[in-house]
């Protein structure tokens, strides 16, 4: 799609763009932390990404190849909408390859394919204060930040196992960034968290409603918060992926009929469809009678 | 000097001003000497007035003397009860002093035993020999057993001054003040408040007490000290 | 008495040598109001420091001062931290706040103003506990367990929240959050007022064994004299913003030299 000529390019003005940057290269500085930002009014509600696109749109270039995705899925609505709105507004490359994006926007998961360096990562963010649920006021958790009083963190994940005999936080699990501030990861499952520390791209968070950006810097320290006698744990299936076979990504459920006949499939529809073309073509490959696969297919 | 000398009070003045009965002056205590050594016992001695109570308060520093020094002995060394930070009258409370009022002060929920024991825990006592020898106590001064784990609210006034008793004899501290031991007792009891009294004498106690009591006074007091009223 | 020294007050008593806590001349205005002017002392360890007075008289205002809530017009406070000395108001916020939350305790005549709502009993009393790095949720929780057994709460009620509490429950709960770090120092604001006396009676015993066994200091502000009589070593009697008399509170009790203490005194039916 060529861009609209009668927006700036990636919609928002050029000041704008440099007012989230400094904002950027501050939360950079000091990972973890939330930065303050002027929020601008974007063509579509809060709660809709509004915070996400902003940090997308002021750092697209016109070199840049774009991938979004909504829940680990391109072809979600959402992820549709944004995609064509850069497209529109910046005229930039868009692809569902994890691999070939520079800078992917995600809704609520972490691509399971592996990032590599020079990966530029935008995660949606709702509230983007980890400690808002037990502490409303704003100048307070605040000053928790400023003085590293994070006791009520731990507070939280105590009352989850005196109630349910274990952490039972299964996204937005809280995290302690280069240990020195406590994050709020979006609410990604908790299966991926682990995939934020020592991660080659840089990860940006925008939240549009709430005014804040904050990021985590390449090869920074993510450690999910626990205590010794119930350390963190990420979510396991009884089944592999019903599409591929994957047996260490994150499934969703999927209702088959109302018999209560389900599947579970790879949350990730890039990471899936890959997966099984790569399988469909060792199998056509065998067909063809040609030689075994190489080495990097299967476990040595 | 004599290092058996326990107490010696030195020019002691007390006046009273009521403020809220438009600055009415009492004259209590004036220019009081007093010395009294260990294993003696002194009576105060005097008409309604004369100021024995307020003497009395005073060596235990509840009352504040307007001028003069009372010098106990405590350790190694001495405490002027009249004009000494708290912690250090406190101290010659909790170690040197023992002081039975007229009447107990009952503290909620604190049983009769408990109350006895207390002075002695104080003063870092087990707890074995401490309710050992407030039990005792309490049969000496015939508070039967079914009282000794109730707080003492609701027994009768000669109970809870036998109580009280027993909570001024049960640490043996060096100097024992006490104010109408004998008030609400029958002849019985009163027996036992001599007994307890000349025992503390024998053990080197300094006793300072009123006694409207004669024949009490008889049996315990070595000497009368006079006070007349102002 | 020629024989032996005459005992000052440094080497008597609880062996330490400084005072735990020192106010120095506080004064505190509200444009021309003093709330609270020249307030002057010492409190040393195990102490118990009431401060009475009828309501203005300066006593919520002085303890504000004293725990660092509130910034003195004049005057300094002091607190002994081991060997360090903390001059409090000059100190930065994260000190006071370090302070607040391990050596010292601050229980609220509201228990509501000094607890988490929104969290269980146990994680109330295990708070203080995380916030210190206790990372081992099987201790910090037997620790809250021993606690509610302290303060007479019935164990099962560990999961429940203060909402779930009665107020003399909620006060009881206040204070095993405060005491869990074992504090040196704790003020107190009315911890008593509006409860009903038996279970007043059941909180003061509560705190007076718990002064003694852990060596309390306390400054503990009441207008209620028979509280300050059985908890209080040592009373202030404020008015106007004044320290108008101070001394042992018995003495200050039975024997009030001001007219301000004196009209107090006989103000109350029997003491």
């Amino acid at each position: 799609m060529n861009r609209d000529p009668q927006y700036n390019f990636a919609y928002l003005d050029e000041q704008t763009k440099r007012m989230i940057r400094r904002a950027l290269l501050k939360a950079v500085a000091v990972p973890g932390y939330q930065v303050p930002f002027a929020s601008r009014e974007m063509p579509l509600p809060y709660g809709w990404g509004t915070g996400g696109i902003q940090v997308t749109a002021s750092i697209l270039t016109d070199q840049d190849t774009l991938k979004v995705i909504d829940q680990g899925s391109d072809d979600t609505t959402n992820a549709v909408s944004i995609r064509r709105f850069f497209q529109r507004t910046a005229g930039v490359e868009v692809t569902t390859a994890t691999d070939k994006a520079t800078v992917i926007q995600t809704r609520h998961r972490i691509p399971e394919h592996a990032l590599a360096e020079g990966q530029v990562l935008v995660y949606q963010v709702p509230i983007p204060e980890p400690l808002r649920f037990m502490e409303p006021r704003e100048t307070d958790t605040r000053t928790m930040h400023a003085l590293e009083e994070y006791g009520v963190m731990h507070v939280k994940l105590y009352e989850d196992i005196s109630l349910h005999g274990r952490i039972a936080t299964s996204y937005n699990y809280p995290v302690l960034v280069n240990d020195r501030h406590v994050m709020s990861p979006s609410p990604i499952p908790r299966f991926d968290n682990p995939k934020m520390h020592m991660n080659p791209a840089l990860q940006l968070f925008g939240a549009g409603r709430e005014q804040r950006v904050y990021a985590v810097p390449p090869y920074t320290s993510v450690k999910s918060l626990d205590f010794e006698d119930h350390p963190f744990s990420i979510d396991t299936w009884d089944e592999p992926c019903a599409l591929c076979g994957a047996s260490d990504t994150y499934l969703d459920e999927i209702i088959l009929d109302d018999g209560g006949a389900r599947m579970f499939v790879c949350s990730d529809s890039d990471h899936c469809s890959r997966r099984q073309a790569m399988a469909a073509g060792m199998d056509s490959d065998h067909r063809a009678g040609s030689p075994a696969p190489a080495a990097g297919t299967e476990a040595a | 000097m004599d290092e058996s000398l326990m107490i010696r009070v030195e020019g002691l003045f007390k006046r009273f001003t009521l403020h809220v009965q438009g600055g009415a002056v009492i004259e209590a205590l004036h220019d009081v000497d007093l010395a009294v050594g260990q294993g003696e016992c002194v009576a105060l001695h005097g008409p309604s007035g004369s100021g024995k109570s307020t003497l009395l308060r005073s060596l235990y520093a509840n009352y504040q003397p307007s001028r003069g020094k009372i010098l106990v002995r405590h350790g190694e060394g001495y405490v002027d009860m009249a004009s000494s930070a708290p912690r250090l009258v406190l101290a010659v409370r909790r170690e040197t002093m023992a002081y039975v009022s007229q009447f107990l002060r009952v503290i909620p929920r604190v049983s009769a035993l408990n109350l006895v024991t207390e002075p002695l825990l104080d003063l870092g006592a087990g707890e074995r020999e401490a309710l050992d020898r407030a039990k005792s106590l309490l049969t000496r001064l015939n508070i039967p057993e079914r009282l000794w784990g109730l707080a003492p609210a609701t027994f009768s006034g000669g109970e809870q001054q036998r109580v009280n008793l027993a909570r001024g004899f049960c640490a043996c501290k060096p100097v024992l003040l006490l104010d109408e031991p004998t008030a609400s007792l029958d002849a019985a009891n009163r027996n036992v408040v001599v007994d307890l009294i000349l025992e503390a004498k024998a053990q080197g106690q300094a006793v300072v007490g009123i006694f409207h009591d004669e024949p009490v006074r008889d049996a315990v007091a070595d000497r009368l000290f006079h006070l007349e009223a102002a | 008495m020629s024989a032996g020294p005459l005992i000052a007050a440094e080497g008597s008593g609880n062996g330490s040598a400084r005072p735990l806590l020192a106010a120095e001349s506080l004064s505190k205005w509200y444009g021309l109001r003093a709330a609270c002017r020249d307030v002057s002392f010492e409190l040393w360890p195990g102490e118990v420091l009431g401060v009475v007075g009828e309501s203005g008289s300066g006593k919520t205002t002085l303890l504000q001062l004293l725990s660092g809530r509130l910034t003195p017009c004049g005057g300094r406070v002091f607190y002994h931290d081991g060997d360090d000395v903390v001059d409090v108001h000059a100190a930065s916020e994260a000190t006071r706040r370090g302070l607040a939350r391990t050596q010292w305790g601050m229980v609220w005549q509201n228990p509501s103003d000094g607890l988490r709502l929104g969290a269980s009993a146990g994680a109330n009393i295990g708070e203080r506990l995380m916030a210190l790095g206790q990372r081992h949720y099987g201790n910090i929780r037997n620790t809250a367990v021993d606690w509610l057994r302290r303060v007479e709460i019935p164990e099962d009620r560990i999961d429940d929240p203060p909402a779930a509490f009665s107020g003399g429950m909620r006060q009881r709960l206040q204070i095993a959050r405060n005491l869990v770090t074992a504090p040196r120092l704790v003020f107190m604001d009315e911890p008593t007022g509006g409860l009903d006396v038996s279970v007043q009676a059941k909180l003061l015993d509560l705190i007076r064994s718990l002064v003694a066994r852990m060596n309390l200091a306390v400054v503990l502000v009441t207008h209620d004299l028979a509280v300050a009589r059985l908890l209080a070593h040592r009373l202030m009697v404020m008015q106007g913003g004044r320290v108008v008399e101070q001394g042992l509170t018995d003495r200050v009790l039975d024997d009030p030299l001001h007219p301000y203490s004196q009209l107090l005194v006989s103000s109350v039916p029997r003491v």
